[in-house]
């Protein structure tokens, strides 16, 4: 009984492929399928309304879609298909990329080539509707993709920064931490979505549990790993597993689904060619502010120069009587606040809501972020995040398509490395 | 092995200049007579030969060194206060580092070879061998593997040939041969199944000279070879030292301690903020004032060494020490039988 | 009970399923890069992917089996040149992070729409359309067939000697643990066991035990030839055989001591007259090509798509690596048999034991990732030489 589901499960069917439950499998000579997802798989649209029509106008069938995004059809004849969606089922403040010329249609539908045996899947991607790329010029399209990569930049600052604390403090780089930002989401998600807690007090309360996710971390876990001397290498896997762990545990309490901070929409202000949500000005500031004390505390305060102290040399810094295990413990926590912080924000105004893998998407732009920067160089993680943001939002309009946009900021990283391996603001460091 | 240096050694120097025997201290206090005792100056057979090196860490110049040259088969120490960039010198000349006046007038030859460009391995190949301050035994590898790193020119470390046995089985043979050869007269045979992690600090020590001999090489540079080495093996290093010298080996030796410097050595350089001070012998060197002005001008404190650690008769209780150690552990060896 | 030995057959399935030997492959290869070298390759994944890629799409334009599976080596070769240029004369934590990157970049290229010619977009490429040359060179026939000719029905016993069979298993288990272990505080030299015969005879015939017990309990039936049948199973798991014999070949030679040398102190190594860098990009190279053949085995029974192969499929890498035990011969197998039947067994035990009301059914997928993860904390600070690893290594650190 048990043996045949399992068999075919097997490891492919990871959590990702298995919500298809309509899948179209098509046959040679028999059917095609037309499907694919609304948005894209980690930012999918539910509850739109997808209609397929053949060449004489006819609806073949039409799909409204579940939390995954996805729709399909099968049809038994080849030829033109036109797939639309009804914008009105969309959410209020995204619209779907119109298509390339050959494939649009007056009514803006989309024209579909379907061959027998083949599978279609035409993009059905969605932009934000201050995304306006329509009948604005190149050069004003250009600086909203500035002002976007400028508030992608803040935020992934907020998060990069704290790495960047925890590997000069402790040489480790850890991979859990874009799970700390995933958990900053969902416990705003948790606090102001479901127990319907005032978004300010929402954000602040989140910043406050994130920290202490921190302190207790570094008290239960790194501190004793750091005590029984644990390499480095080690204490990286252990990230690694612990982010595996987070991630499952997210879904298992959350769901698989895209889940919203707040349920209403943000009004959308206009500056200029700039067009954001009012949030999102909100968030630029808030990451700003916060960016801007932890830099105060770092060069100001005597707890921010003995963080300098530890990560230039912790031996040299504990001989100094500087309390290292201390400073640690204040690096943890301020870093898991910090990307706590980061999360909320980034659910609010980029990813629009929280999912499971959220964190995980932008893993990679926070390590490219860090390295840009120089390894270990808080400020250098500030100068780097805003390089990504930018690269990565600059990527879309200058022609880079879908999720090769992330892709173009890693190529830049390998990039730099091969030319100054140290990072843009790290030092080069004496051999031997 | 302590057998009078054989003329065909690959270093071939012992008469070159038609000295005699560097095994001979006369000879070998014959060979530098001549020699000014500047900074700089000219030797009668320099193996290494350094021009206008200088290396900077931020704005601080580390190794600023105009001119050195080292006479081939005699123990040079490279001596100096903390931080006169003794270790970023060795770093320079072995390839470890890139001076800042590459391509400015840096220049510095071994063997006739220029080294400009050359890699760390490349230096290594060329029969120049290092050693590191801070040892880097090879942990979690038994003290057999360490050593047989060592050799040169393995057929099995090719990829291509690795995996046919029949390849390179019987250069493994002889590379063991050797390993154990060695490893018998730095009294580590015993050790040798053992991890190298397994041992303590001045076993590390021996170890570490005993993988760089494993290459053969014309000239070995040691970085304070003795540090962290208990005063009982501190002795048999030295005596190792000066017989890889009596075999025609060329020895260059970074040394904090001024009594080993002068029991050993033929020649002492004397770094300090950077640049060679002062060269000489080392019983005249120590009362250039260059030197003190180097050791007691910034730190009027500092000892000159451990002024108990290598007094004579102390020298004569460890040697005692050391003897009946190694009587003990002969018995145990032979109960265990 | 009769509920615990069907999972106890699904455990067995899992355990034998061409997906396992395909990640064990994989594994092996990273073993050389992670267990022997030291090199932090946490793009396993991308190689796995680069090398389904290469041979399915080279097949879809009727290049032969051979050839396109050659095509894929290369593939992950030129991969390794590219990542380990700009990087592995970096320290450790660079490669790590391009590796990872690099995977990624591949991974959203296939998914492009762009290439959807080639790589089929996110949809993949489908397995029917690259299976045909390899499922053709089967010569297993038709039909199904069981993997053993006598197992517990037909010996006419119902669940009570299955039972039996299992605590043979259990025994055997419990055997071979038992005198590996003498084997290695003996160091080598014959520990007692009670018998003339050789241990490592010994232990030998009590894997044979193991293997009967357990098929005999537990008997799988697949079809032979077709897509997910024992053609694949056989030639999968002799890959696995094979890798691990070149693995063995190469770490025994001086060449394997090399890359533990480097593993070791990189500096030393090149204090020695060793080009690091030329000996790590070997490393780096050999390690990919077995990740591509794995990918290349993993997409036999199903379909090349790139999010099957992306940063999870490494991590679960790295899990069943320090499972089994770095830098050993049998480790990577052993581990990954262990990791992907354990995480059948917990999925399958919530599953059967846990309410519906505390855990649904998707719940408890979920949950056995989680376990894993946290098995892989624990395992990392607990137990890091893993299974097979030497424990005598640990107390160094480097």
């Amino acid at each position: 009984m048990l043996l045949a589901p399992l068999l075919a499960l097997g490891l492919g069917a990871s959590p990702a492929s298995a919500g298809v439950a309509t899948l179209c499998l098509a046959q040679p000579g028999q059917t095609a399928c037309v499907s694919g997802t609304v948005g894209n798989r980690t930012n999918p649209v539910e509850g739109a309304d997808v209609v397929l029509r053949d060449e004489a106008g006819t609806e073949v069938n039409s799909i409204t879609t579940a939390a995954d995004g996805k729709y399909s059809f099968q049809v038994t004849e080849a030829g033109n298909y036109f797939l639309f969606v009804d914008p009105e089922s969309l959410p209020d403040d995204v619209e779907i990329i119109p298509p390339a010329p050959r494939f649009q249609e007056d009514d803006g539908s989309i024209r579909v080539p379907v061959k027998l045996g083949r599978t279609a899947t035409p993009d059905l991607e969605v932009r934000s509707v201050d995304y306006d790329a329509e009948g604005s010029g190149f050069g004003e399209q250009i600086v909203q993709s500035i002002a976007q990569g400028l508030r992608l930049g803040l935020l992934l600052a907020l998060a990069s920064v704290g790495l960047s604390l925890i590997y000069g403090t402790t040489g480790l780089s850890s991979f859990s931490h874009a799970e700390q930002v995933t958990l900053g989401g969902m416990v705003a998600y948790g606090l102001v979505n479901v127990a319907g807690l005032n978004l300010w007090i929402g954000i602040l309360l989140t910043t406050i549990i994130c920290g202490a996710t921190g302190y207790v971390q570094d008290r239960l876990m790194w501190q004793p790993l750091r005590r029984r001397g644990l390499g480095l290498t080690q204490m990286m896997i252990v990230t690694i597993g612990l982010a595996l762990a987070a991630q499952y545990a997210f879904q298992f309490f959350v769901g698989a689904s895209q889940q919203k901070v707040v349920v209403r929409t943000f009004d959308v202000v206009e500056i200029g060619p700039v067009r954001m949500t009012d949030m999102s000005f909100v968030a630029m500031g808030v990451a700003l502010v916060a960016i801007a004390v932890v830099g105060f505390v770092l060069l100001r305060t005597r707890v921010g120069q003995a963080t300098r102290a530890v990560s230039d040399n912790p031996a040299l810094a504990a001989a100094s009587g500087i309390d290292v295990d201390r400073i640690i413990r204040f690096v943890w926590i301020a870093a898991t606040a910090l990307a706590g912080l980061g999360g909320v924000f980034y659910a609010l105004v980029v990813s629009n809501g929280i999912r499971w893998d959220t964190g995980m998407q932008i893993l990679l732009l926070l390590f490219a972020a860090v390295t840009l920067g120089g390894l270990g160089t808080a400020f250098g993680a500030f100068v780097g995040a805003i390089i990504i943001g930018l690269v990565v939002e600059l990527a879309g309009p200058l022609g880079a398509p879908g999720d090769l946009k992330y892709a173009v900021a890693l190529v830049i990283l390998i990039l730099l490395l091969m030319v100054r391996p140290q990072g843009l603001l790290g030092r080069a460091v004496r051999v031997g | 092995m302590s057998e009078p240096t054989n003329p065909s050694t690959p270093s071939g120097t012992t008469t070159t200049d038609g000295q005699g025997d560097l095994a001979d201290p006369a000879a070998r206090r014959a060979l530098m007579s001549g020699v000014a005792q500047v900074p700089g100056a000219e030797k009668p057979d320099p193996i290494l030969s350094v021009d206008r090196i200088t290396r900077h860490f931020g704005g601080i110049t580390a190794v600023d060194v105009e001119h050195l040259e080292v006479q081939r088969g005699l123990i040079t120490a490279l001596i100096g206060p903390n931080g006169a960039g003794k270790t970023t010198f060795f770093n320079l000349i072995t390839g470890f580092d890139k001076p800042s006046s590459a391509g400015k007038g840096a220049h510095w030859s071994f063997n006739g070879a220029k080294l400009d460009k050359t890699s760390a391995p490349k230096v290594a190949k060329a029969g120049m061998v290092r050693t590191f301050q801070l040892t880097k035994a090879l942990s979690r590898m038994t003290v057999m593997d360490n050593m047989m790193l060592g050799a040169k020119d393995q057929t099995g470390e090719s990829l291509a040939k690795a995996m046919f046995k029949p390849l390179w089985h019987s250069q493994e043979g002889e590379v063991r041969a050797k390993a154990e050869e060695l490893l018998a007269r730095f009294k580590l045979l015993e050790k040798k199944d053992d991890y190298a992690g397994s041992l303590s600090g001045g076993q590390r020590k021996l170890l570490e000279m005993a993988r760089a001999l494993m290459t053969d090489p014309t000239m070995i540079m040691l970085d304070e070879p003795m540090a962290g080495v208990n005063p009982a093996l501190t002795q048999s290093l030295l005596g190792h030292i000066q017989s890889l010298r009596d075999e025609g080996m060329t020895v260059l030796f970074v040394e904090h301690d001024m009594h080993v410097v002068q029991h050993i050595s033929d020649w002492v350089v004397v770094m300090a903020e950077g640049r060679i001070v002062a060269e000489g012998p080392a019983d005249t060197v120590m009362a250039n004032p260059a030197v003190i002005d180097a050791y007691l001008g910034a730190h009027h404190d500092t000892d000159l060494g451990d002024d108990d650690l290598l007094r004579d008769e102390v020298v004569k209780d460890l040697h005692h020490e050391a003897d009946e150690e190694e009587a003990a552990r002969r018995d145990a060896e032979k109960g265990k039988r | 009970m009769n509920e615990f030995l069907g999972i106890l057959d699904a455990v067995v399935g899992e355990a034998i399923s061409p997906d396992t030997a395909a990640v064990a492959i994989a594994v092996i290869g990273l073993n050389i890069h992670f267990g022997f070298t030291g090199l932090l390759n946490i793009g396993q994944a991308g190689y796995m992917l680069l090398g389904a890629y290469g041979m399915a799409i080279s097949i879809t334009y009727d290049i032969p089996l051979a050839v396109a599976v050659l095509i894929g080596l290369v593939v992950s070769v030129l991969f390794s040149f590219i990542l380990g240029l700009p990087t592995l004369k970096l320290r450790g934590d660079y490669l790590a992070i391009v590796t990872i990157s690099a995977a990624e970049i591949i991974r959203y290229t296939g998914r492009l729409a762009a290439f959807e010619d080639f790589t089929g977009g996110s949809q993949g490429i489908f397995g029917k359309d690259y299976q045909g040359p390899f499922m053709d060179l089967s010569f297993f026939g038709s039909g199904s067939f069981d993997l053993l000719p006598l197992n517990y029905r037909d010996a006419g016993g119902g669940a009570g000697l299955r039972v039996v069979g299992l605590l043979v298993a259990v025994a055997a288990v419990v055997g071979i643990v038992v005198i590996a272990k003498r084997m290695k505080s003996a160091d080598g030299q014959a520990p007692k066991i009670g018998t003339t015969a050789t241990p490592k005879l010994v232990v030998a015939a009590l894997f044979v035990v193991l293997f009967l017990a357990l098929f005999f309990s537990f008997p799988q039936t697949e079809p032979r030839t077709s897509v997910d049948g024992w053609w694949v199973r056989v030639v999968a798991w002799s890959l696995v055989g094979v890798s691990c014999i070149i693995v063995f070949l190469l770490v025994r030679s001086p060449w394997g001591r090399l890359l533990r040398g480097i593993r070791e102190d990189e500096e030393a190594m090149r204090s020695l007259g060793k080009n690091v860098f030329a000996i790590k990009m070997q490393a780096l190279i050999i390690g990919g090509m077995f990740g591509a053949l794995g990918g290349m085995v993993y997409v036999l029974t199903g379909s090349v798509q790139a999010d099957s192969m992306g940063r999870q499929l490494t991590f679960f890498a790295y899990t069943a690596l320090l499972l089994g035990g770095a830098a050993t011969i049998f480790g990577p197998v052993l581990g990954s048999i262990i990791f992907f039947s354990a995480r059948i067994l917990v999925r399958e035990l919530s599953g059967a034991y846990v309410p519906n009301s505390i855990m649904s059914t998707q719940q408890t997928e979920q949950f056995s990732y989680v376990v894993v993860g946290v098995a892989l904390v624990l395992l990392v600070i607990f137990r890091p030489q893993g299974i097979l690893g030497d424990k005598r290594e640990l107390r160094f650190h480097v």
